[in-house]
């Protein structure tokens, strides 16, 4: 949080080194995001393991783990058909990864001095990174499978001739945007939430410091960071779910060409 | 902002980790831990379809085994009937053989007492038409003393008697 008297919202992104590590040129260091990226690893391999008894009659972890892998299995095959098995993989990754990253970020570990959760989707680099493989593998799976005709994409069924260079220059635009509108909804929707807690939090804080009217503000702050909290767990599974289904639908449309 | 102010100096360790840690999510998880997670499910959905399947097949089984015994069964009551049908129609024609033979016995029988009876009427008719002509003779005898031939006094007896 804030150094000093003075709060700063934008604190919490703040990437500290923790080990400093080279290579070659560039630096690798372990940070506060690549701790909580490891930790984020951790609990989906351990999430997974749970399910891993692979017995007939399942358990209640197993159940856990194979209503997850269940949902994004329905989730690709309702978007992309039976050719997308290959990629629930990749979905699946993308969707557990992001979920798990955006519940850690809202741990409350500040109570804990000296602790604060870290939010690695709160940055863009990790977001960009994420929607420029997705991209990636659109473009790759799109141009393998159909070549040079994936670029009929651009261009709608029933279009008149007329109006083909400018429906394509459109359609390409918005193709274009993509991996920025991806990678960027994410982070936009946990940096706000981020900061939104943030202040409300630093309005408790300073409320309750600032005499009678000032309890009355920071009371109103109490009760709508509870709001706001809740509302930013759904935004924690909805962005996840965006992410992943954004990805099946630019990978529908890269696989099944209209 | 600290994304934009520190992106020069943390760019390369956030890709190099972000890529070190969702490469293990992908290859050790997504493509390891989760195939086989995704055969558990689908066995037991196989297992669970097969089962059903079996259990379709064993109630089909039996409704065919059942519709097979009912038509069995129907077939032995036809038979029993048609056998007690033919039994009955033997039994019966064999019982109106004895009743025709027993009756063509007591036909001849009552036809051979008819002919007796007859022959004894016609003996008795003759023995009445000799002593009536007799007894004729001798009453127009003794009323106007003519005697009448035999003869014509049986032939008058035989006329008056047969009216």
């Amino acid at each position: 949080m804030a150094a000093g008297t003075k709060i700063d919202p934008m604190h919490q992104f703040t990437v500290e080194p923790l080990v400093p590590l080279h290579l070659g040129k560039y630096d690798i260091s372990f940070t506060t995001s690549s701790a909580w990226l490891l930790v984020a690893l951790v609990l989906i391999f351990g999430f997974m393991a749970l399910g891993m008894k692979r017995e007939l009659v399942p358990g209640r972890w197993q159940v856990a783990v194979e209503g997850l892998t269940g949902f994004i299995d329905d989730m690709v095959k309702v978007n992309i058909g039976p050719e997308g098995k290959k990629y629930v993989p990749y979905i699946f990754s993308l969707f557990t990864f992001i979920l798990v990253a955006n519940l850690l970020g809202l741990l409350p570990l500040a109570v804990i001095p000296g602790l604060h959760s870290f939010t690695t989707t709160s940055h863009f680099s990790i977001t960009g990174v994420l929607a420029v493989m997705s991209f990636s593998i659109v473009l790759i799976v799109g141009f393998w499978r159909h070549g040079l005709h994936f670029f009929s994409l651009f261009v709608p069924h029933g279009t008149p001739i007329v109006m083909v260079p400018l429906i394509f220059a459109i359609e390409f635009i918005s193709f274009m945007v993509r991996p920025f509108s991806l990678g960027l909804r994410l982070f936009v929707a946990m940096i706000a939430g981020h900061i939104l807690m943030e202040v409300f939090g630093s309005f408790i804080v300073s409320g309750f410091n600032g005499g009678a009217v000032g309890i009355g503000v920071g009371a109103l702050s109490f009760v709508f960071i509870v709001g706001v909290a809740a509302l930013e767990l759904l935004v924690c599974a909805i962005q996840a779910y965006v992410f992943a289904l954004l990805t099946t639908l630019y990978l529908n449309d890269a696989i099944n060409l209209h | 902002m600290p994304q934009i102010e520190q992106l020069p100096f943390i760019f390369f360790s956030q890709l190099f980790w972000l890529l070190v840690v969702f490469g293990i999510i992908f290859f050790v998880i997504g493509r390891g831990m989760l195939p086989k997670i995704q055969g558990t499910v689908e066995l037991r959905d196989k297992k669970i379809a097969d089962d059903l399947e079996r259990a379709q097949a064993a109630r089909s089984e039996a409704e065919a085994t059942e519709a097979e015994w009912r038509a069995r069964m129907d077939a032995a009551r036809g038979e029993a009937a048609r056998l007690a049908q033919e039994a009955k129609q033997s039994s019966a024609q064999a019982t109106e053989a004895k009743v025709n033979a027993a009756a063509d016995q007591i036909n001849v029988k009552v036809e051979a007492a008819s002919a007796k009876i007859r022959s004894a009427v016609d003996a008795a008719r003759a023995e009445i038409e000799a002593v009536a002509a007799d007894a004729t003779r001798e009453m127009v005898d003794r009323l106007t003393g003519i005697q009448v031939d035999p003869k014509d006094a049986a032939q008058a007896v035989k006329g008056k008697l047969n009216v």
